[in-house]
């Protein structure tokens, strides 16, 4: 009987330690998706403040390039050596900061277009709406998305590849499909980052905001562009 | 040959070089869609095309 209840209390304290670990595992997992919202938006905006003063100081066209190169080389190789320190924060603002430097040149030549306004704010809210109803759906629906990784990363590839490619083919509807490949890509990028964060396999909220940030400025630039090509009479 | 075009190109290929371990593990080591997996995550795709046709429209 002594034996029973000792084992009964055990298996009570089993129990309790195991709830506690999930509750624990559970706030954990809340605190990342948590800060990578918080940095997402800080980082946004301040891409907002990098684009205008750029826009501002009417930067050449060249900027893009040499802005997203540095950005890439940050993120390739700076960022997931200090993601785990607080220089990742300063190293993210970085990044954020030269990509929005690299979107002014490229806003103000789309606003130069007839239409070029009303196209960037088509851009700009399509964008938001992407991404707030794929986080929304991803977090709602508790699935796990991580079977497409295998299917993003080849398609990614692909299309790296075809653009690649198109540089020097200059194919307009090679160009238009790449444009709408990227932002398929990029939204299976949102579902598969978004899960892997809710499900508690992201740990690192810079990281994770890299990630996402990444997929929301690539479906802003390639709807930008279709948006630029299909209005066009 | 426009250099900006030589720059642009020399970022894809290091891109692609770098991108290409991470592409790989993922090929690798993706777990198995089980069933309703990929109507799950085509159906919000699908509002997506839907969505960028209605964009389109709005801008034309």
């Amino acid at each position: 009987m002594l034996k029973d209840r000792d084992y009964m209390q055990r298996a009570g304290g089993t129990q309790a330690l195991s709830a506690q670990a999930i509750q624990e595992s559970a706030l954990a997992t809340n605190k990342v998706l948590k800060n990578t919202y918080l940095l997402l938006s800080a980082t946004l905006l301040f891409s907002a403040l990098t684009a205008g003063i750029s826009m501002a100081l009417e930067l050449p066209r060249v900027t893009y390039l040499i802005s997203v190169g540095i950005a890439m080389v940050a993120g390739i190789f700076v960022l997931p050596r200090t993601a785990n320190s607080s220089a990742g924060i300063g190293v993210i603002f970085l990044i954020t900061g030269m990509l929005g430097l690299g979107l002014g040149p490229l806003l103000t030549m789309y606003l130069e277009l007839p239409k070029g306004p009303q196209i960037i704010g088509t851009a700009l809210g399509g964008t938001g709406t992407i991404f707030l109803a794929l986080s929304a759906y991803t977090l709602k629906s508790q699935r796990n998305f991580n079977f497409m990784g295998g299917f993003l990363f080849a398609g990614f590839m692909v299309v790296l590849i075809a653009a690649l490619a198109n540089i020097f083919l200059a194919m307009p509807a090679l160009s238009l499909a790449l444009s709408a490949g990227i932002i398929l890509l990029m939204s299976g990028f949102i579902l598969f980052d978004t899960s892997r964060i809710a499900r508690g396999e992201e740990t690192n909220y810079i990281m994770a905001t890299y990630g996402i940030y990444l997929a929301i400025f690539n479906i802003f630039i390639n709807l930008l562009a279709l948006l630029g090509i299909m209005g066009d009479d | 040959m426009d250099w900006m075009k030589i720059g642009q190109a020399g970022l894809l290929i290091m891109f692609i070089v770098v991108m290409f371990p991470a592409a790989r593990h993922w090929s690798k080591n993706s777990p198995k869609a089980e069933a309703g997996d990929w109507k799950a995550a085509l159906l919000p795709l699908a509002g997506v095309i839907l969505f960028i046709a209605l964009l389109i429209s709005m801008v034309r």
